[in-house]
Order: structure tokens, then C-alpha cells, then sequence
């Protein structure tokens, strides 16, 4: 899907310093090298299975499927991924990629942390230096996170500027890059940011909708009718959706963050209220005033809680191949208490938004039709912040 | 012949970048004058970014202030309508390659033009972007300033050959603000800059003293200086006019 200069429709590019520009394109070098070497893809492909433990299971949601009495719902459980998220499966990818470029440390930024502690994890894991950057907002938000990474060895960098939250961490992990490229890659946690990044990671992540379709396929005999996922940079999303990117019979639904409402200015939904710009080097749609201003985004989820989208995202919104819907914070919280109850499954509540959207959807289909929502990650991360979110203080 | 090459002929040239609006716009036009009348030979006018991923703390901090005092693309374009009243030195806008984008590359271009902007430096837009806006700068004759940075390598002729206006070298690693000690080996760029192109070559990014302007302005064609000049905004607010017209005759005379 990926044109050569990294453009998606009119989206991605490459809107980076020219301090940067030898090392994105060392790193494209280096993917374009090992992407189809067998012996890179077998090292992979071991660490997914024997340290990830991949392939995470597609759960049939029985009980839900019942209560909802409309289509059937399957869950890809990402949350049981090693280190609790559907992070790991790029953080592996990517590490493995630049201990095979000679890199001897990673840079990231982290949201929710979740990213954060995958690669601090494959850090631990490979031998390599470790600096994560997090909005200080999200270090009090998701203290745990903050503690986990320390323990892995990382080097966890509050970022104070602007506002203190995933949108700032970027910013300055892409500083810190400028100023120490020899030794470092940075292993960036979305599909986002300039190009090869948004390649690189969707490919990485693709091995969930590659799991689904062969899951779906021996369950059921026949593709889904959707796959719900949720959409911040939109990883996780893109991951399930990029092996039915070609079955046009798949509904293919991103829900973003609205956070208190897409009609209020404390919203992180990207698609339904920004407009293209050029940010965090790429071309996409962003959250901005009228003279290109970043917004300050709002979404009780940290890893959602970013005012871009990522490149491909926006260009499957642009052709009508993916559905972008709002989800707002009351909504998801509501669907992280449901999934509890229900399945016995807390998910991770930027999962939660994809739960709560099929909340909504499958009740409106018949009992035929079939739906995937990928939990991303699981969600005792959020635990304080929900209780607080409903009014209860509990100690972590 | 560009604009900007006539700021190249009075000896090294001195580029003092300012950031519009911070403290306030007033603030700026005495600023900018001050600057001009002290021995300034181009003025890189920065319109604030919410976001500006080049730049180090003191800038960053700068743009916060000048957002937060409510200045807006629309304002600088009249600050700059007011300048061109006296100021007859090329002036040039620095800022992300969003905030031209999202006014409308046309219109921002086309506006430059009329008020008088001779060039634009965009950090976020490296030569394999260029053509997001190159042609309407050249149907504008509005320079789009190239970048080379000490990472450059194999990248600088060709950046070279088709440089407008002046080249912009990036002293150091990393985002703007003070340094001690510049080790980039500066000399060697040049020297391939120098075999493909005539335009003249700026050293940015990291230099505050008069010393250091002097070294650098040995090696090319001048100096930049931004986070220095900033650090006496945020010291003396609207005070701080007759603060860099003092430090930028200071520089000037050491080049």
C-alpha cells in the first residue's frame, strides 16, 4: 500500500529535520534488507511465539454475543501478549532491526506506557540502553507503567512542555534523536511520524490480522463482518485491519477518542474533527486551530490522547475503506466496566473504545454476521484511573 | 539575482532570529529596528509553532509566550507591512512547514510577496519535500532556504545545487540553543558546498559569542544567532530592544 517516498494517497512523507534524514533513510535500507530475509523473519517469528506468546487467541465472546443478541462477537486477545498489550509485536520487530543496524540503544515515547514498557522490555531482553519519554501528565496518570519501565533498566524522562502528554513525548524523543543518531534508533510506537515508520510498524503489527483471518477461517469458515479496533496513532487498528484491506465485504472500524464529545474542545478524535496538516513528519489529519496551531487533545485514555493519525488511517478514511467513529469517554469507561462483568475480561480502556462501539453495532446486525474487536491491551493499568473516574480514590 | 544576496555584501553577514510576538508585537518591531540599526543584515522572523520540534528550551519557550500572548500568522503579516515602512534589509520567516500549510501554502506564499518576506526556512521540510512548496515560492520569488546539517554526508551537493537565497548550515547535532564548543567539522562542508553552488552559506544553531561568530564567520559567509538573542527577551521583555541592539553591534563587530 506503502508508494516508494512513503506516501498514502496524499499522507506520510517524510517532514523531518534534515538532521534526520540519513537516518530514516539508513533505517528504510536496513527494513528493505532483512523484511524478506528468511532468517531475520525466523528470528522474529520465534521471539513472537516462544517470548510474545503468539498467536494471541481469538476468544468467541459468548456471553456478550448473548446479552448484545445480535452478531456473533470474537475477541483478538492482544492483551495477553507478553508485557500485557499488542505493543510488544513492533517493539520486537524493531528492536531486532536495529541490533542488526549496530544499535546499541532505544529511544521511544509512550503514551500510556504501555509502548514504553514493550520497549524497555526488548531492551532488557536484547542488551541495549533504554530511554523512554512521557508527558509528565501520563507518568501521574499511569504511575505503575512509570515503575515497570524503571524496573526493566529504563531511563524514564518526564516531559514537561506543551501538554505533558503523548503529542510532547514524540516531539522530544524526535529532539533527542537529532542530537545522538550513531548509536540510537528510535523505535517509535505507532504508524506514525515520517517515513518508513508508518510501513515498518503496520507490518509488524499486521501479524494480528494475519492471526485473525487463519483464527476466523478455522472457527467459522468465513471472514468477519467487521473488525473494530481502536485508533490513537492507530497501530493496533492498523494491525487488524491490513490482511482484509482487500475484502471489501470486511467492515473495517477505527474508534477514536472523543473524549468529553466530539463537539466539545476536549476530544482527541482525529479523523471526525481535525483537518490534513503536516506534523510530527507526516502529512495527515491533526487536531489545529485555524492557522495550524497543534490542539491540546483531551481523552481519559493516555494512549489515545494524540491529536494526529497515522498516514495510512487517513488516507483508508479519505478512499471510504475504513469507518471512523467517535467514542467518548463516559462510553468507554461504561464498556471497560461491561467487558468485566460480562467476559471476565478487564481491557486496557483505550481497548475499551472498540468494545463500546461494538456495543452499539451488534445489536443492529443479524445473528449471522460476525464481528472482531481487538483488545489491545489489558486494562489493570487503568484500574486507579477508572475508580477515580467514577469517584473512588484507591492506592495503587 | 535573489534579495537575499545583498545581505551578504556588507562583510560576514549577521542574521539575528527573533521570534514574533514575545513578548508582544510592539516588543518585536523595536526589536527587529534595533537589531537593523546596529548592524543586522537579514532578519529571520520566527511565527510561533505550537509544537516546535527543532527547537531547543529557550525557543520553545518563546513560542509559548508569543502564542499564549495571542499572536497569530495574520498579526506578523501586519508587523511586517509595518516594518517594510523603514526596514530595507531582506527579511525571511522561520517557522513549520503546518503553519504555511494549514493558511494555505497559496495564500501565505502569495502574502509574503506583497509584504516584502524574501525567503522562508522551514526545518520540518527536507529536500525530499521541497516541491510541497517550491513552486510557489519560485512563482513568488520567495526563497525556500535549503538546510545541511553535520549528518548531511553524502546529501550536501546535492542539496547544494539547488540552494536559493542562502544555505543554512546546522552547526551541531540536536535542536537550537547555546553551546560551548561547536565540533562539527564545519570547514569540510563548506568545501563541498563551495565546489556546487555560489550561494552564500550561514552557520546556525549553537553560537552566542562574539568568538564564536568570528570562527564561524571565517569558515563561510556568516553567522545566526536565535536562542542567545532570546535569552535577552525573556531576561528584559520590553526592555530587551536596546539589550540586542548592544549584543547584536557586538556580534556584528566581531565578524
Amino acid at each position: 500500500m506503502t508508494n516508494p517516498n512513503g506516501r498514502f494517497g496524499i499522507h506520510g512523507g517524510q517532514y523531518i529535520p534534515e538532521t534526520l534524514m540519513n537516518a530514516v533513510i539508513e533505517l528504510e535500507e536496513a527494513y528493505n534488507k532483512y523484511k524478506n530475509d528468511p532468517e531475520f523473519q525466523a528470528e522474529l517469528t520465534e521471539l513472537f511465539n516462544e517470548y510474545a506468546g503468539r498467536p494471541s487467541r481469538l476468544y468467541y465472546a459468548q456471553k456478550m454475543t448473548q446479552d448484545l443478541g445480535g452478531a456473533k462477537i470474537y475477541l483478538k486477545r492482544e492483551d495477553l501478549n507478553h508485557t500485557g498489550a499488542h505493543k510488544i509485536n513492533n517493539v520486537l520487530g524493531q528492536a531486532l532491526l536495529a541490533k542488526k543496524m549496530g544499535k546499541t540503544r532505544l529511544i521511544a515515547e509512550t503514551g500510556a506506557g504501555q509502548h514504553g514498557v514493550a520497549t524497555a522490555t526488548a531492551a532488557a531482553l536484547f542488551g541495549m540502553e533504554c530511554v523512554v519519554f512521557m508527558g509528565e501528565e501520563d507518568t501521574i496518570r499511569q504511575a505503575l507503567n512509570v515503575y515497570r519501565m524503571r524496573l526493566l533498566g529504563a531511563e524514564v524522562i518526564p516531559v514537561k512542555t506543551g501538554t505533558r502528554t503523548l503529542k510532547d513525548a514524540v516531539s522530544e524523543a524526535m529532539r533527542e534523536w537529532t542530537s545522538r543518531i550513531s548509536d540510537t534508533h528510535y523505535c517509535l510506537g505507532s504508524v506514525m511520524g515520517p517515513h518508513p515508520f508508518p510501513t515498518i510498524v503496520r507490518d509488524f503489527q499486521a501479524v494480528i490480522s494475519k492471526e485473525i483471518k487463519e483464527q476466523i477461517l478455522n472457527k467459522e469458515g468465513r471472514l468477519p463482518d467487521a473488525v473494530i479496533a481502536c485508533v490513537g496513532g492507530g497501530s493496533n487498528a492498523i494491525g487488524s485491519f491490513y490482511n482484509f484491506i482487500d475484502d471489501k465485504d470486511v467492515r473495517l472500524i477505527g474508534c477514536e477518542a472523543a473524549g468529553r464529545g466530539i463537539d466539545t474542545f476536549e476530544t482527541a478524535a482525529t479523523v471526525n474533527t481535525g483537518r490534513v496538516g503536516i506534523f510530527h513528519g507526516m502529512k495527515s489529519y491533526f487536531c489545529q486551530d485555524e492557522y495550524g496551531q497543534i490542539a491540546p487533545v483531551y481523552s481519559i485514555s493516555a494512549g489515545l490522547d494524540y491529536p494526529g493519525v497515522g498516514p495510512e488511517h487517513a488516507y483508508l478514511h479519505d478512499i471510504g475503506r475504513a469507518e471512523y467513529v467517535p467514542v467518548t469517554d463516559e462510553e468507554a469507561v461504561q464498556a471497560f466496566e461491561y467487558l468485566a462483568k460480562t467476559e471476565g475480561i478487564i481491557p486496557a480502556i483505550e481497548s475499551a473504545h472498540a468494545v463500546a462501539y461494538a456495543r452499539k453495532l451488534a445489536p443492529t446486525l443479524d445473528k449471522d454476521k460476525i464481528i472482531v474487536i481487538t483488545i489491545s491491551g489489558r486494562g489493570d493499568k487503568d484500574c486507579a484511573a477508572i475508580a477515580r473516574y467514577r469517584g473512588e480514590d484507591i492506592h495503587e | 539575482m535573489s534579495k537575499i544576496a545583498e545581505a551578504f555584501k556588507n562583510g560576514k553577514a549577521f542574521i539575528p532570529f527573533i521570534t514574533c510576538g514575545d513578548p508582544d508585537l510592539a516588543t518585536t518591531a523595536a526589536v527587529v529596528r534595533a537589531a537593523v540599526n546596529n548592524g543586522a543584515d537579514l532578519v529571520e522572523l520566527g511565527i510561533p509553532f505550537s509544537d516546535p520540534t527543532a527547537e531547543g528550551p529557550v525557543i520553545q519557550e518563546a513560542n509559548l509566550r508569543a502564542l499564549s500572548g495571542g499572536v497569530t500568522t495574520d498579526k506578523i503579516f501586519d508587523l511586517v507591512r509595518d516594518l517594510r515602512k523603514d526596514v530595507t534589509v531582506p527579511m525571511v520567516f522561520m517557522t513549520y512547514a503546518n503553519v504555511v500549510f494549514s493558511y494555505g501554502a497559496q495564500k501565505f506564499i502569495s502574502t509574503c510577496k506583497e509584504i516584502g518576506i524574501d525567503g522562508l526556512i522551514l526545518p520540518d521540510l527536507p529536500f525530499e519535500e521541497k516541491e510541497e512548496f517550491f513552486p510557489l515560492c519560485k512563482q513568488y520569488d520567495v526563497d525556500l532556504i535549503s538546510l545541511i546539517a553535520p549528518t548531511s554526508e553524502n546529501r550536501i551537493a546535492m542539496i547544494a545545487k539547488e540552494a536559493d537565497g542562502f544555505i543554512y548550515l546546522v552547526s551541531s547535532l540536536g535542536v537550537t540553543g547555546v553551546r560551548s564548543e561547536i565540533k562539527t567539522d564545519l570547514e569540510s562542508i563548506v568545501k563541498v558546498i563551495r565546489a556546487n553552488t555560489d550561494t552564500p552559506v550561514a552557520i546556525g544553531f549553537g553560537i552566542s559569542k562574539p568568538e564564536q561568530a568570528h570562527k564561524m564567520a571565517q569558515i563561510s559567509d556568516g553567522a545566526i544567532v536565535g536562542s542567545a538573542i532570546i535569552k535577552l527577551l525573556a531576561q528584559y521583555g520590553k526592555d530587551a530592544p536596546s539589550y540586542v541592539g548592544e549584543y547584536v553591534k557586538s556580534m556584528k563587530d566581531a565578524l
